[in-house]
C-alpha cells in the first residue's frame, strides 16, 4: 500500500529552510536551533528531567483547502510549520485560523459535512493519503484545545495517563512518563501530592497545564494549540508561554491566537489568515515591524479585526 | 404609580412596583398550588400502601407460596413467593437481553449513525416504540411465541415482551444522556490517538454511566410493574420455579387476580403485594444509585 502512496518531492526546500532561521532576527527565531542542545528546565525551576531522544518533525500544507458543507472556509493554503519552532496563526475571528489547524491532525473530519482537500506533509508523509491510519497522525499530532478539558472522570494521574492507555502506547513505566509529562507541562511540583485527586479540581491554568501534560504524554512530534490561553489569566498565560518555549526543543508548535502580543511574544514565525486566505507568513519580528502586505499591517495594528 | 424620580424621590424609580409584587406573589402561588396538587396523590397512595399493606405483611407471606385456597376461611391462602421469585426472574431476563442491546443502540446512533438517514430512521420507530401500549408486546410475543409456535406460556416470554418495552426507554434515556456528554471530551480523546471505540469505551460511556444508570432504573422500574404483557405469555401460576421455560408468577399478575377477589384477606393480600414491589423497586434504585455514585469520580 505505501508504495503507491504519491510522495511528495524530497524535502529539498525543508532543511535549508530550517537551517537560515538562527540568522533571522526575529525574537525568540534564534533559539530554535540553540534549544536543542540545550538542557530543559521547567518553569519552576525543577531540576532537569531527561527528555526523550525526540524531536518535532515539519509540517507542510499544500494548496489545502477545508469546507463545512459546501461553504470553503479554507482557500488553497501553502504553508511550512518549522521543526522546533513556533508558528503563531493570527487573524480576525472567523478568518479559519483553528479549521487550519484542525485540518493538519484530521480533526476537521470529525464534524459532519466537513472535508479536507491538497496536502498535508509531516514531514514527508502526506497525513491525508488514503493509506494512512488517522489514529497514528493524532499520536503524531497532539492537541489543545481552547478551553481546558481533563477528563472529567478520571484523576490527576489518569488524566495524564489517559493519551498512553487510550492509543495502546507501550504502557511500561506509565508512572515515570507521566511524571516526565507533569514536569514537562511545569505542572509536577503543583499535584505531584495529589495525584489521585480529580483533574477537574485543578484552576484553569493547571487544567490547561493537564491537558498540555496529558497530550506530551504520548509523545508526540507536533502540537497544535487551538487558543490554549484565551480561557486562562494572566498568570497563567505567562506560565504556559514560557513552557511553549521550553517544549519547542522537543516538539513542533502550532499556536492560533487571538492576542496579537502573545503571538509576538512566544512565536518564532507569525502567519497572518484572513477570510481563508493565507496573507501573509515570515519572521514574527518583520511580521509585526514590517509587514509586506497592508491588510497586515492594518491588522497588526489595530486597523481592524 | 408613576415612579419618576423627580416626583417621589432619586430611589423610587428602583423600588418594585405594587403591580409586580403582586403578579409575583399570584405566579408564586400559583406554582406552588400546582405542586401540592401533585404531591396529594403520591401521599394518598403512600399512605394506603402503608396502611392497608403492611398488615398482611408477615414471615410465611414472603415464604410461601399462593395456595389457591381462597373460599374456606379456615384454610390459608398462602403468601406470595412465587411472584416475589417470578418478578426478579422475568425482569431480570428482560433487562439481560434489553439494557445491552439499548445501549449499543444508543452508542451507535450517537456515536456513528449521527445524521445518517438510518439513525433518523431507527430514532423515529424507537419513539414510536415508547408510545406503544404495554399490552400490544404482550400481544406480539402471544402470537408469535405461544400462539405461532403452538406452545403455551413460559416465562421467558414474558420476559422477551417485557424487553420489547424496556428497549425504547432505554435506548432513548441512554441516547439523551450520551448526546449530553461534551464534545470537547472526544475531540480531546480523539486529538490523543484514541481509536473511536476506545474513546467511547474509557471516556464516553465512563462520564455517562451515573445518567445511563438512571435510565436504566425506570425501564426496569417500568417493566417489573407491567401486569398486561405477561397475562398471556408468562402464564398464571401458584408455583415458585426457577425454570422460565415453565409458567411463572409476577407480581403485577398477583395484584391482578388477588384484587378481583371477594375474599377480603385475599385483597387485602393484594395491598400486601403492591407495597413489595413498590419497596423492591425503592431498593433497586438505592443500590444503583449507590454503584453509578461510587464509580464517579469526586
Amino acid at each position: 500500500m505505501s508504495s503507491t502512496r504519491p510522495r511528495w518531492e524530497p524535502a529539498e526546500v525543508e532543511p535549508e529552510a530550517q537551517r537560515d532561521l538562527s540568522a533571522q532576527g526575529a525574537p525568540g527565531a534564534g533559539d530554535a536551533a540553540r534549544s536543542v542542545e540545550q538542557p530543559t528546565t521547567t518553569p519552576n525551576g525543577a531540576p532537569p528531567t531527561p527528555l526523550p531522544a525526540k524531536h518535532g518533525l515539519g509540517v507542510r500544507l499544500e494548496q489545502l483547502r477545508a469546507f463545512y458543507g459546501s461553504s470553503e472556509q479554507v482557500k488553497g493554503i501553502d504553508l511550512d510549520f518549522r521543526a522546533n519552532e513556533v508558528t503563531a496563526i493570527i487573524g480576525p475571528s472567523g478568518s479559519g485560523k483553528s479549521t487550519l489547524i484542525r485540518c493538519i491532525n484530521r480533526m476537521h473530519e470529525e464534524i459532519p459535512g466537513a472535508r479536507a482537500e491538497g496536502r498535508v506533509m509531516l514531514d514527508d508523509l502526506n497525513v491525508y493519503d488514503a493509506s494512512v491510519d488517522v489514529v497514528a497522525v493524532r499520536r503524531a499530532i497532539g492537541m489543545v484545545f481552547q478551553k481546558p478539558n481533563p477528563f472529567p472522570t478520571m484523576s490527576i494521574f489518569d488524566n495524564v495517563a489517559a493519551g498512553i492507555r487510550l492509543s495502546s502506547r507501550r504502557r511500561d513505566d506509565l508512572h515515570g512518563k507521566v511524571e516526565w509529562a507533569l514536569r514537562s507541562a511545569g505542572l509536577w511540583d503543583e499535584v505531584s501530592d495529589r495525584l489521585s485527586e480529580p483533574g477537574a479540581d485543578l484552576s484553569g491554568g493547571q487544567q490547561q497545564r493537564l491537558c498540555i501534560a496529558r497530550s506530551l504524554a504520548v509523545e508526540p512530534e507536533v502540537i497544535l494549540m487551538d487558543e490554549p490561553c484565551s480561557a486562562l489569566d494572566p498568570i497563567a498565560t505567562l506560565k504556559i508561554e514560557e513552557l511553549i518555549d521550553q517544549l519547542k526543543t522537543r516538539v513542533t508548535i502550532v499556536i492560533v491566537t487571538h492576542n496579537m502580543q502573545q503571538a509576538a511574544r512566544v512565536a518564532d514565525r507569525t502567519a497572518f489568515m484572513l477570510d481563508g486566505a493565507l496573507v501573509e507568513v515570515g519572521p514574527t519580528q518583520e511580521i509585526f515591524t514590517t509587514p509586506t502586505d497592508r491588510r497586515t499591517e492594518e491588522y497588526v495594528t489595530g486597523k481592524f479585526g | 404609580m408613576s415612579a419618576h424620580g423627580a416626583s417621589t424621590g432619586t430611589l423610587a424609580r428602583f423600588a418594585v412596583s405594587p403591580a409586580r409584587r403582586r403578579r409575583d406573589r399570584i405566579a408564586r402561588s400559583a406554582l406552588l398550588t400546582a405542586t401540592v396538587i401533585a404531591l396529594i396523590p403520591l401521599g394518598l397512595i403512600v399512605f394506603y400502601l402503608l396502611s392497608k399493606g403492611l398488615g398482611s405483611w408477615s414471615t410465611s407471606f414472603f415464604s410461601t407460596d399462593p395456595t389457591g385456597n381462597t373460599f374456606f376461611k379456615s384454610q390459608s391462602i398462602g403468601g406470595i413467593k412465587s411472584a416475589i421469585l417470578g418478578t426478579l426472574e422475568i425482569v431480570g431476563l428482560a433487562s439481560a437481553i434489553a439494557v445491552p442491546i439499548g445501549i449499543c443502540v444508543a452508542i451507535w446512533i450517537v456515536e456513528y449513525g449521527k445524521d445518517s438517514w438510518f439513525a433518523h430512521t431507527v430514532r423515529f420507530f424507537v419513539d414510536v416504540l415508547t408510545g406503544v401500549p404495554s399490552i400490544v408486546f404482550g400481544l406480539f410475543i402471544y402470537i408469535v411465541l405461544v400462539v405461532g409456535t403452538g406452545s403455551t406460556y413460559a416465562g421467558y416470554k414474558g420476559s422477551l415482551a417485557l424487553s420489547l418495552l424496556m428497549l425504547p426507554v432505554v435506548i432513548r434515556s441512554a441516547e439523551v444522556i450520551l448526546l449530553l456528554v461534551p464534545g470537547a471530551l472526544r475531540e480531546s480523546a480523539l486529538a490523543l490517538g484514541a481509536p473511536r471505540w476506545r474513546m467511547i469505551l474509557r471516556i464516553v460511556l465512563p462520564t455517562a454511566l451515573p445518567g445511563m444508570v438512571t435510565g436504566v432504573l425506570l425501564a426496569v422500574a417500568r417493566a417489573a410493574g407491567e401486569t398486561a404483557p405477561l397475562l398471556f405469555t408468562a402464564g398464571e401460576t401458584l408455583k415458585s420455579n426457577s425454570d422460565l421455560g415453565q409458567f411463572t408468577n409476577a407480581l403485577p399478575v398477583q395484584i391482578y387476580y388477588d384484587v378481583t377477589s371477594p375474599t377480603t384477606s385475599v385483597v387485602n393480600r393484594a395491598w400486601g403485594t403492591a407495597l413489595t414491589l413498590v419497596v423492591m423497586i425503592l431498593l433497586l434504585n438505592v443500590i444503583a444509585r449507590a454503584i453509578s455514585r461510587r464509580s464517579r469520580l469526586a
